[in-house]
């Protein structure tokens, strides 16, 4: 176990192509930090930096107390769970588990040790002997990460490890990587452009786009308080609305200065006026969502004719088509500049 | 394996559709195997005017024969040789090309060019270039002290021929292998690499064993090919010489029948190559059906 530093690391293709743009990021021993970004921000290229598939253009990365920028992946003492789980097809699920540790000439009964533990641990023991082509694709994951673990590495990467298994599966599969990360207290850097793996099993969020760290920090304060228009997009779901402060009308609140876009969560537009000052919006109903315990209202906002979405508790009985007037708290807008993309309160 | 079943509402069309293919196979295949069949069992006068039944006698004097006995011998050490150097240079290349990002489809385009040489241009191309008088070779490997003349030394002889049916094929394994190499996912070499396995391990280990079933394949081909595939490059390097020492199985056939007029005994030697394909094929198909296990 080990704390993984990294120091203005950037990644250059061929063709003078920067794919990391000077990245500084500090993990503690122990963490588990979730690197979250649309596809092409180089969340798996800064992973398979540290993991050492990929060449480090410049800048230093530290695993515990080692410089790895020139190391090969086995001396990292890392272990890494792919997206297709890159099991390897002509051997048993214990020959999986195995290859590691004989590669690295440990004892025949350290290994079987080992190999037992990490079988009961994912309860995978009934499956030691088939071949991985027999399994389904939760066991798969199981026995990706039984590799992992069965080496007690400093650190565990993961790179979009469940985006293979079916909804309700990856749900499962969250939890348990979360509980057994826990248990193992190994740092983990873990890859996902999933928001809500992200978001749940995240002691520290990491959002990147275009091959920078757009924000850094737990979860929630992150989705409470995203610094630039980017975080504030791609985290949370459904979206949260943007509005050119020109287009909220007269009743428009004391905003800091600057602000020229302000931010508003879908659960933060209400039905009922709340107490004190308030921003109301008139729209037409175009669409009503029910997920079930809550509903999504696609909405046409008059004024400025551009479309909103709000969440509302419960079920609504609006008819698609008929005006609805929403109200907004100013407490809870969040106010931007667009010139620099920045929060300006 | 599914296959799609094809409805045709009358007879004719689908006879139709077949009969040029069969047409081809009977006219060229079929027929003078049978014919060959027949003749094994004749023994015929050297003018072509009286044949007589002989039952046996052909095949049971082929296996008294040395020569035919040692012309066994040699095949089975030439096609060993071609197979497993032709198989070993292409698996390197492949493995090489694999590699490389930037003008691995020159590189390939290159490689496969000898395959499309013909047999015999191919061995004269070596017997020029080994020619003990004027070729290049022998005058190099006479700088090093060493004298090459394939027209009296039968191991000369010998290595020349593998060397002329061996680069003609690397092409077509080269192809295969490549193709094998670039369907296995780049990420099990990596996490094989993550799992402490240096190049060579992660190739013996992961590579290799995931190639089986290409090289299972190219194996039965490349087999096939040294010993029924190679006349032309043995008639335009050596004939078979010098005393014999190149002339194996499938050159004799020709030698004995065409140039020695001794049907007879050439037809038995067909037919016993026609029974070493079919048992070639035949293993082919039971291993190629259950997949090489992995």
């Amino acid at each position: 176990m080990a704390a993984i530093e990294i120091a203005s690391v950037r990644k250059v293709y061929p063709g003078n192509v920067e794919a990391i743009k000077g990245i500084d990021l500090s993990i503690a021993d122990g963490e588990l930090v979730v690197l979250v970004g649309p596809s092409g921000c180089g969340k798996s290229t800064l992973l398979r930096m540290l993991a050492g598939l990929e060449t480090i253009s410049a800048g230093e990365v530290r695993i515990g107390d080692r410089v790895v920028n020139r190391l090969e992946p086995a001396e990292r003492d890392i272990a890494m769970v792919f997206q297709n789980y890159a099991l390897y097809p002509h051997m048993s699920v214990r020959g999986n588990l195995e290859y590691g540790l004989r590669n690295r000439r440990t004892p025949r009964d350290e290994i079987d040790r080992r190999v037992k533990e990490a079988a009961r641990i994912l309860e995978i023991e009934p499956y030691l002997e088939r071949k991985p082509r027999q399994l389904s694709g939760g066991q798969r994951q199981r026995v990706a990460m039984g590799r992992a673990i069965v080496r007690k590495p400093r650190a565990f990467l993961f790179d979009e490890p469940l985006s293979n298994l079916d909804a309700k599966l990856r749900g499962q599969m969250r939890v348990e990587i979360k509980r057994l990360q826990r248990t193992l207290g190994t740092t983990s850097v873990y890859v996902t452009h999933d928001q809500l793996e992200a978001m749940t099993l995240a002691d520290r969020l990491v959002v990147m786009n275009g091959g920078v760290i757009e924000q850094v920090g737990r979860p929630i304060a992150i989705f409470e308080r995203p610094e630039t228009v980017f975080v504030a997009s791609f985290i949370g779901s459904p979206p949260m609305n943007f509005v050119p402060v020109s287009e909220l009308g007269a009743d428009a609140p004391g905003l800091p200065a600057g602000t020229d876009l302000v931010g508003i969560r879908p659960e933060s537009l209400s039905l009922e006026r709340p107490e004190g000052p308030a921003l109301e919006f008139e729209t037409i109903v175009e669409l009503i969502e029910p997920v079930g315990g809550e509903t999504h209202l696609h909405l046409r906002h008059t004024a400025s004719g551009r479309t909103l979405i709000a969440q509302m508790r419960g079920r609504v009985v609006e008819a698609e088509g008929s005006p609805l007037r929403l109200w907004c708290s100013p407490r809870a807008l969040h106010p931007f500049d667009t010139r620099t993309g920045r929060r300006t309160d | 394996m599914q296959t799609k079943r094809t409805i045709f509402s009358n007879r004719a069309l689908p006879i139709a559709l077949i009969a040029p293919q069969l047409v081809i196979t009977l006219i060229f295949f079929i027929w003078p195997a049978l014919q060959a069949i027949r003749s094994s069992f004749e023994r015929e006068d050297p003018f072509g005017l009286r044949t007589s039944f002989v039952w046996f006698q052909n095949y049971t004097r082929l296996f008294a024969d040395p020569t035919y006995l040692s012309a066994f011998g040699r095949t089975l050490l030439f096609a060993t040789a071609v197979t497993v150097l032709a198989m070993a240079f292409a698996l390197v290349l492949a493995a090489a090309v694999s590699r490389v990002m930037r003008s691995a489809n020159a590189y390939t385009t290159l490689l496969v060019w000898p395959y499309a040489v013909a047999p015999v241009v191919a061995g004269i191309l070596w017997w020029f270039m080994f020619n003990p008088s004027i070729g290049i070779l022998p005058y190099v490997l006479g700088q090093f002290g060493i004298t090459w003349n394939h027209r009296t030394s039968g191991t000369d002889a010998m290595v020349l021929v593998v060397i002329a049916a061996t680069w003609k094929q690397i092409s077509y394994n080269f192809l295969f292998f490549l193709a094998g190499l670039q369907s296995i996912p780049n990420a099990l070499s990596e996490a094989a690499a993550i799992d402490g396995a240096g190049p060579f391990k992660r190739f013996f280990t992961i590579v290799l064993p995931l190639l089986s079933p290409t090289t299972f394949f190219l194996l039965i081909i490349n087999v096939n090919y040294a010993m029924f595939d190679t006349f032309g490059i043995i008639d335009g390097t050596t004939s078979g010489g010098p005393n014999q020492a190149t002339n194996i199985l499938v050159y004799k056939v020709y030698a004995d029948g065409f140039l020695g007029l001794n049907i007879g005994s050439s037809a038995a030697q067909s037919v016993i190559l026609m029974l070493i394909v079919i048992a070639l094929v035949f293993v082919q198909f039971r291993f190629v059906e259950r997949r090489v296990q992995y």
